[in-house]
């Protein structure tokens, strides 16, 4: 009776700390968003009024902007995935040897720091041009900085988000036996690629669905390169918009969290049942 | 016709013969996937080196249709390398193959018409039980429908009809190797592989189990390789079985064939119990325990040997002049196994009637016979 009783006090104080962690981590976030909101919306003088997002909304460059990010987050989740996915069943089965190599290179990009890519990035595109004018490539060099769809930044945003992908994917391959799978699928009369579909990545869901997650956040957030290289994705234009006003730079912050978390949400609910989505963003 | 029969009519494989009378749906099924005519499988010097490890040196053996060959061996000495060979996952540095006398070496794994169970489970945990079984008929473009209603009877097949609906994660582990049986079962295949399937499981699961997997077997009369390193399963269920050691195949025999004349010493001590005596080999008879007894098989040159004997050819009886003396006692059921101490030091263990073996307790002298019968004797180690 005793030990009952007590084991319900135990449950009833972790639980009330629970809730109390809960409480402190929701106040830091929440606070300083709810400030920000109050902000831009409480004008002094005018009483409560939106001006600050009407005006952002109405501003040139919005919906284009918002636009060539998502399509670069797009692109880069496609590249990334289909560079990394078959990449890294291959090192489990074939070469598990290779793993740490694998792992620092993969690594590096958070070493390196954004400037010093860019910065990199920037001499090859200079040096191009100049040095082979007379041969095909200079079309391509020409090609993948076209301003309407930068695909230099896409190339970049995958190197960037090589790390985050790859723990994502080790994390999930790990939780699993891909060799017998494999091999189970295989010795029931499927193919490879048919081994590879079927069996191995509808269990890497979560894994996915995470790399997603992380490859957009940090493409739909990216600011220094694009900068530099002089396009204008979501994050240049609105560092551009937000300007001097300080009501209007504080809207945009708030709109840009709000877009990324829409985005996040979309891609929870493609990605299929809210179990794993929840799971994958807990 | 069931859908079974359909799907192998579909599939173009051969059909069983169909006079079945169709007592019941089992009956049916097991007419329908009962082969024509079982294959034959012949490994011929297969070598396998990983680095400096070889994994299979010179490993020669044939399988004959519609027997169920269980490979024997230490942990190891290359059983599940060959196994798959055979399977298509791995390939001989040289040697081959052989399916039915066909070269199989070179056939990729996925058209290799051989189904598998794995030692881990390797059911795919995003699939229902009846979905893992009618994987390979999807692979295969059967239609839904179709695939359903013969992945359910085979699930009816290994006993569980009313689980197809449950994920692996959902199943015990002898549920989840059935699964995997009924699922390398699915698609007809030649030759059946079992990777130490029950090694997994707990003693009474693996016991009935170890029965099912015989009775399906022998009703559908499917070549069968069983990897094993449980001697006491090895030879309760197999017809032959094949014993290996360091890649190579050292007998392979019927059970009581394997237990009664093992061909070589490392045989005989692997396979059930053996006690070394020493004995002064002349000619074809050995003087062991002051008695002469006839030489069991060949012969080995040297005159100082080993008579290898096994627990219950030997007799002890309680004697207060005996120079021998008993050090330990387990009790088996219905018999107790002495270990004796010879008067040389050699430690021999026999096997005795549990109400004889009542007064020997450790230390109790006694004498040690053997009875007049052939022996095996090999050359001594040390
Ligand atoms: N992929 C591999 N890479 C390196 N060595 C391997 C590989 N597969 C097997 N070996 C080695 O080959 C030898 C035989 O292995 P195998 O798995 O066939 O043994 P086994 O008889 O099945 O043993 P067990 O009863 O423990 O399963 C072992 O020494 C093992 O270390
Ligand atoms: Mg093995």
């Amino acid at each position: 009776m005793a030990g009952l009783n007590a084991g319900h006090l135990n449950r009833g104080r972790s639980n009330l700390w629970r809730w109390g962690v809960l409480a402190c981590a929701g106040l830091y976030f929440l606070v300083p968003l709810a400030a920000s909101v109050l902000f831009t919306v409480d004008v002094p003088g005018q009483g409560y009024t939106f001006d600050a997002y009407t005006q952002i909304l109405g501003t040139e460059g919005f919906v284009t902007s918002l636009l060539l990010s998502l399509e670069l987050a797009a692109a880069t989740i496609a590249i990334v995935l289909l560079l990394m996915v078959p990449a890294m069943v291959a090192l489990r089965l074939a070469a598990p040897g290779l793993r740490p190599v694998v792992e620092v290179v993969c690594a590096l990009p958070l070493v390196v720091p954004p400037i010093a890519f860019v910065a990199g990035l920037g001499t090859v595109l200079k040096w191009g041009p100049e040095h082979l004018s007379r041969t095909p490539l200079f079309q391509t060099f020409v090609a993948i900085q076209n301003p309407d769809f930068p695909f230099v930044l896409v190339l970049a945003y995958v190197v960037m988000a090589l790390p985050f992908v790859y723990r994502a994917l080790d994390a999930g391959l790990r939780a699993m036996d891909v060799r017998t799978l494999v091999e189970a699928a295989r010795s029931c009369g499927a193919n490879w690629p048919q081994a590879l579909v079927r069996a191995v990545l509808p269990n890497l869901r979560g894994a996915l669905l995470n790399s997603s997650f992380l490859t957009l956040a940090l493409v739909l957030g990216e600011f220094t390169v694009a900068q530099l290289l002089g396009f204008r994705p979501f994050a240049v234009w609105i560092v551009n918009v937000s300007g001097s006003q300080a009501q209007l730079s504080v809207a945009v912050s708030v709109l840009s969290l709000l877009v990324t978390w829409a985005m996040l949400l979309a891609l929870a609910s493609f990605g299929g049942r809210p179990r794993t989505a929840s799971a994958a963003r807990g | 016709m069931t859908a079974l029969e359909k799907t192998a009519v579909e599939t173009g494989m051969k059909t069983g013969t169909k006079t079945g009378t169709k007592t019941g749906m089992k009956t049916a099924v097991r007419t329908a996937m009962a082969l024509d005519k079982a294959a034959t499988v012949e490994f011929r010097g297969l070598r396998r080196e990983f680095g400096t490890t070889v994994a299979l040196d010179g490993l020669d053996l044939t399988v004959r249709p519609g027997e169920l060959l269980a490979l024997l061996g230490p942990s190891g000495c290359g059983k599940t390398t060959a196994l798959r060979m055979l399977a298509g996952f791995e390939h001989p540095d040289s040697g081959e193959v052989l399916v039915d006398g066909d070269d199989v070496t070179r056939v990729p794994a996925h058209r290799r018409d051989a189904g598998m169970v794995f030692q881990s489970y390797s059911l795919f945990p995003h699939l229902s039980a009846l979905d893992n079984v009618a994987f390979g008929l999807r692979m295969r473009k059967v239609r839904t429908a179709e695939r359903r209603a013969a992945a359910a009877e085979l699930l009816d097949l290994v006993g569980l009809a009313d689980k197809g609906a449950q994920f692996p994660h959902q199943l015990s582990g002898g549920q989840q190797q059935r699964v995997a049986l009924a699922r390398a079962l699915a698609l007809r295949p030649r030759v059946l592989l079992l990777d130490e399937p029950l090694s997994a499981l707990d003693a009474k699961v693996r016991l009935t189990l170890r029965e099912e997997i015989r009775r399906l077997q022998r009703e559908l009369g499917i070549t069968t390789l069983f990897v094993t390193h449980d001697q006491e399963e090895a030879l309760s269920m197999a017809d032959r079985v094949a014993v290996m050691q360091a890649g190579r195949l050292e007998q392979c025999a019927p059970p009581a064939e394997l237990y009664g004349r093992p061909a070589t010493a490392f045989v005989a001590e692997f396979v059930g119990t053996m006690s070394r005596i020493p004995g002064r080999l002349d000619g074809t008879t050995v003087e062991v325990l002051g008695r002469r007894l006839p030489v069991d098989g060949p012969a080995p040159a040297a005159t100082e040997v080993d008579v290898l004997v096994r627990p219950e050819a030997v007799a002890v009886r309680a004697d207060d002049t005996g120079d021998a003396q008993v050090i330990a006692t387990a009790f088996l059921g219905a018999a107790i196994r002495v270990t004796v101490r010879l008067a040389d030091g050699t430690e021999v263990k026999a096997d005795l009637p549990t109400h004889e073996a009542a007064t020997l307790g450790a230390g109790a002298p006694v004498t040690v016979s053997l009875p007049d019968r052939p022996v095996l004797v090999a050359e001594r180690t040390h």
